[in-house]
């Protein structure tokens, strides 16, 4: 019920809204949980496991039970917590977990099945028969146990991430955050204000009192005119601090457009719905304030028990009362306030029940001492409670009771780093350890101070000491005048009794449930927490962890600390998947790399092939060509008698220079490079320092202190940072300079018997076997472009690759394939290049797989005995020199076969198809058009001394079983002399 | 995380990527087991170690970085080539 002109938001524009169809009027400022209260609405929603009835507990972000979903499809929010969801125009909410509706709920069967349904209970009775599990019970309880659900359709919306610094972070703006950032901000520092309410104050907007003289909100306001105006000043509302990280960093989720309609102004159109930030900052004060904790009785959980803060919030910042008949349960001073503020604004106060023999007494409303509240009744809506003292028990009416078992502060982010909090007995409460987050200081509510005098105390002093950290100095103001009540309270979790008294609400976790767990052993609080679930829903036991515990502890005859707390993990609240993700997902998440020829590919109808990254040209079918084989065909065949085109620019290249050069390459490579002569290139091998085999590649020497290496696309980066490290952590000493140039080359393969003439036509200086022979490089000019052509051959035909600036490369490229269609070529892909490759029995890395030396590969004669490298010391291991290690060999089949298959074992034909008797692997397959068979290359143990045998190729997988012949891996001109040519 | 770059400034960790163990390689002819060493056994402590980082998305720099494995402090941080890694050349 709203109290005419009473609350922060008195005299706000209405807003209408609906809540499960019905439509509803609340006022700007409002949250969904205030407004619902306005209208009367106590039941929300329905508990996760036995389905009860529940209301709004709470005014904040640790509401347990009000949870709703949001907007349909694409746009559907789960477990929105109505406390924390602002009011919009137009807003939908509707209850969740219930069928057919929250006031009929037929899962509500499983509250009277309750006793079966206890800790552990589906440990006890889904054991058996086993084949039940999963076809049984799993879908059932699954489709029973959850809260929210998701719509299945993708999410559309966007979200962000952003980076923010500062000198001092300020988490919370109440008293003491406010203090803090003002002192701070005084002084010069750079000061961020993070606030998770869409209102500064923190308590302040809850509380009807004075600070420094005017009425708390008013000095609120002022502070936040004096920080608006300072530039050194960041205020952001909507932002929860949701976890703290190493060397100062803090993970934040800004609630960016929750609070707007979905069809918002044009303007607002382009705002993502959150924003993770990553906040960089130098130091930090904690004020996150402190959390109220229930009391667990009989019945706690029925709509209309609220925690006695969230009912003066609820009065004092949005003018509405839970109740027309409240009752207040305490075993503290300070929840007397909430009966006080009531009973001032004309709200009957049936009586306050003080659980302390020597609580206060009041002129305003009758305190009932020494008692508590054992039961509640009302099903959909608190109707009565139950009291219990010497004097007996005693049924009061009431409809909203407003309970207190004490402040728990919130020292969740000073844990996050792994520290543990410190019990303080005069307060029942953890606080935080001092030095727990380095850089952090904590200051207030959180800190386990509960004055607002003394929460302005510790801001300012919590700033002092990060400015002195800053090497800041404060300006010295006066700390303004505030309340400064002692917090006096007296311990009580449970009142005892029979039923069931809730502890975690969320996770419908009772007394009884702890108590059991601790009776059947679970008695450390992270198995206790496991075994009954306790603090494992979305709230993460912000409401129920402390009192769990106590009652662990009272159960397992230990004290609290001995008992101790479970890991404080973040995030703080709920961050959706989609705000840590932002930015990542899609093709975000895999970004496309294309080549300058991708549009002419595209044009020319090739099929892509993603390599890494990078999407190639795998074919480039011709009119009739109905499969990828018909059109690899056909470009090998035109590479071999006529001449292909093919791009090759993701080949990483690696632009080397320097008066050290060439020991760098030395030093990287098997085989000597600084003997290389300028204006050749050279095959090398390169080596991990464990001795196996880590790429390939050419490498050109353009001139006396310059090389151009090229990689293979795969392993470019990986070679990139291995050169960097050689260069800078391994040989210093060396004059060297090393730049990826990979994408500012465009590179085409010119292959075939018709390369040079086709080169010829283009070049401005025409090319000769003489001047250009195999393994020659040097800058050309091409139609007036300075290029580079290199006489290399992945194909064993003559071959070139001619590279000019990025740029070129597009229209390079159609020009080179219209020229060699005229010459009866084209343009070829990465199915005809690997053929061509195999055929040849050039390697890639289905070879260098990781575990192959180059005495595998017959490449021990490229392991140069006169200088050092890296790998070559372990290279000399006894088992990598071994005899009967797999060494490359070719195959072809004897007789028919459908195919050879790459990941297929050889065996020897005489011996069964068994893992013991495993002979080697196939690497690579393909038909060889060249040759009219299938043929592969393979790893065989003694493989080089087997040339000519015959092995038996299994490929379980697709049914393959094919008798071969071992052969030399170079299946076609073995002798070389058609790229020498 | 935190990573102060002693060419680029305080940086986050994302910037970095991580290699391992910052050790000196034995000089060439050094036994088998120094090599064994240096290539596969790692101390693995739970306290100060000198790790490995390269600066890949930043300037580029390798850094040995003392980090400690408990707790994230980072000590020091200083150029690998300063380091002394490269062993008897």
């Amino acid at each position: 019920m709203r109290l005419p002109g009473k609350g922060l938001i008195a005299g706000g524009k209405p807003v209408t809204f609906s809540f499960n169809g019905q439509h509803m009027m609340g006022l700007e400022g409002d949250t969904l949980a205030s407004a619902l209260l306005a209208n009367g609405v106590h039941l929300v929603g329905r508990s996760f496991k036995y389905h009860r009835p529940r209301g709004i507990l709470t005014a904040g972000s640790e509401e347990p039970n009000a949870l709703v979903i949001i907007g349909r499809g694409s746009h559907q929010d789960p477990n929105v917590r109505a406390t924390t969801q602002e009011l919009y125009e137009g807003l939908s909410a509707r209850s969740q977990n219930c069928w057919p509706s929250v006031e009929h709920d037929v899962m509500a069967v499983n509250d009277l099945a309750a006793p079966f349904l206890g800790a552990g209970f589906y440990y006890k009775t889904f054991m058996w028969p086993a084949a039940f599990w999963e076809k049984l019970y799993e879908p059932l309880i699954r489709r029973a146990a959850g809260l929210g659900a998701l719509s299945g359709a993708a999410d559309t919306d966007a979200y962000e991430k952003a980076y923010a610094f500062c000198d001092l972070l300020v988490i919370g703006s109440g008293p003491a955050g406010l203090m803090a950032a003002l002192t701070a901000a005084r002084a010069g520092a750079d000061v961020i204000l993070a606030e998770e309410d869409s209102r500064m104050g923190g308590r302040l907007l809850a509380e009807d009192e004075e600070v420094d003289g005017m009425p708390a909100h008013l000095w609120v306001a002022e502070v936040l005119e004096e920080l608006s105006a300072m530039e050194n000043v960041r205020l952001m509302t909507r932002t929860a601090v949701t976890g703290a990280y190493d060397q100062g960093t803090y993970g934040a989720l800004e609630r960016v457009a929750h609070h707007k309609p979905r069809r918002h102004s044009l303007k607002d159109s382009h705002l993502p719905r959150e924003c993770f930030w990553r906040i960089a900052a130098k130091r930090a004060v904690l004020a996150a304030g402190a959390i109220e904790r229930p009391v667990a009785f009989r019945n706690n959980d029925r709509p209309g028990i609220m925690t006695a803060s969230a009912v003066r919030a609820y009065l004092n910042r949005w003018g509405v009362t839970p109740g027309e008949r409240v009752t207040v349960f305490a075993n503290n001073d300070d929840a007397h306030r909430t009966a006080r503020d009531l009973a001032a604004a004309g709200v009957h106060v049936a009586a306050l029940i003080d659980s302390r023999h020597d609580a206060p007494d009041s002129e305003m409303f009758p305190v009932i001492k020494g008692a508590q509240v054992c039961d509640a009744g009302g099903r959909k809506r608190l109707e009565s409670i139950t009291v219990r003292s010497v004097a007996g028990e005693e049924k009061i009416q009431t409809d909203c009771l407003a309970m207190s078992g004490g402040w728990n502060p919130s020292v969740h982010l000073t844990c996050h780093l792994n520290a543990r909090p410190t019990w303080r007995r005069d307060i029942a409460a953890f606080v935080p350890t001092p030095g727990a987050v380095p850089g952090m200081v904590t200051a207030g509510a959180c800190n386990g101070e509960f004055s607002t005098a003394g929460a302005l105390r510790e801001g300012a002093k919590a700033a002092e000491q990060s400015l002195e950290a800053l090497g800041l100095k404060a300006t010295a103001s006066d700390l303004p005048q505030a309340e400064d009540d002692p917090y006096r309270i007296s311990p009580l979790w449970e009142v005892p009794g029979k039923g069931r008294a809730w502890l975690d609400f969320q996770n419908d976790v009772t007394v009884k449930d702890v108590q059991q767990a601790a009776g059947e052993n679970f008695r450390s609080v992270e198995h206790m927490k496991r075994y009954t679930t306790q603090g494992m829903a979305t709230d993460q036991g912000k409401n129920s962890n402390v009192a769990a515990l106590a009652v662990l502890a009272d159960a397992t005859g230990r004290s609290i600390p001995e008992t101790g707390t479970t890991t404080f993990r973040p995030p703080f609240v709920p961050v959706s998947i989609g705000a840590m993700g932002a930015g990542a997902a899609g093709q975000g998440f895999k970004p496309q790399r294309f080549l300058t020829s991708h549009k002419a590919s595209e044009e020319r109808g090739a099929h892509q092939l993603e390599v890494g990254l990078w999407y190639r040209a795998a074919y480039f079918p011709k009119a009739g060509e109905t499969n990828w084989r018909q059109s690899c065909d056909r470009e090998v065949t035109l590479v071999r008698n006529h001449v292909g085109i093919c791009d090759v620019s993701t080949l990483g290249k690696i632009d080397i220079q320097g008066p050290d050069a060439g020991k760098l390459l030395d030093y990287v490579y098997t085989n000597t490079f600084s003997t290389l002569k300028v204006g050749r290139a050279r095959y090398g091998l390169m080596l991990r320092e464990d001795g196996f085999v880590m790429d390939d590649g050419t490498t050109a020497r353009l001139g006396e202190q310059h090389y151009v290496m090229t990689t293979t696309t795969a392993a470019a980066g990986q070679v990139m940072a291995h050169l960097e490290y050689v260069s800078q952590a391994l040989r210093p000493d060396w004059d060297v300079r090393i730049v990826s140039v990979t994408e500012q080359w465009a590179q085409f393969a010119v292959a075939g018997p018709k390369a040079r003439a086709l080169l010829n036509a283009l070049l401005d200086d025409e090319i000769d076997s003489d001047s250009w022979p195999f393994m020659a490089c040097g800058d050309v000019a091409v139609m007036g472009v300075s290029g580079r052509l290199f006489r290399i051959s992945f194909s064993g035909e003559e071959a070139y690759e001619l590279a000019v600036p990025a740029r070129y490369g597009d229209a390079l490229f159609r020009e080179l394939v219209s020229r060699a269609e005229g010459l009866g070529g084209g343009a070829y892909g990465m199915e005809a290049l690997n053929v061509l490759r195999i055929e040849k029995g050039f390697i890639t890395h289905a070879e260098i797989n990781g575990t192959v030396t180059a005495l595998d590969l017959g490449m021990q004669g490229m392991m140069s005995q006169k200088k050092d490298f890296v790998g070559k010391p372990m290279s000399r291991r006894e088992g990598l020199m071994a005899e009967d290690r797999a060494q490359l060999v070719g195959l072809k089949p004897i007789g028919a076969v459908k195919q050879l298959t790459a990941g297929a074992h050889l065996f020897n034909p005489e011996e069964p198809v068994e893992r013991i008797f495993d002979q080697g692997y196939v690497t690579s397959a393909c038909f060889s058009p060249t040759l009219g068979q299938s043929v592969a290359l393979a790893f065989l143990s003694h493989g080089r001394d087997r040339i000519g045998e015959k092995v038996r190729l299994v490929d379980h997988m697709r049914g393959i079983d094919a008798l071969c012949e071992v052969v030399e891996p170079q299946f076609y001109d073995p002798e070389g002399g058609r790229a020498r040519g | 995380m935190r990573i102060t770059c002693p060419i680029c400034g305080e940086r986050d960790r994302r910037e970095f990527t991580y290699r391992g163990a910052a050790l000196p390689r034995p000089a060439e002819d050094a036994d088998l087991d120094a090599w064994h060493a240096y290539v596969n056994l790692r101390e693995n402590p739970a306290g100060p170690l000198d790790e490995l980082w390269h600066h890949e998305m930043g300037c580029g720099a390798w850094l040995k970085v003392r980090r400690n494995t408990a707790t994230h402090e980072i000590h020091e941080v200083t150029l690998a080539s300063d380091a002394g890694l490269g062993g008897a050349a």
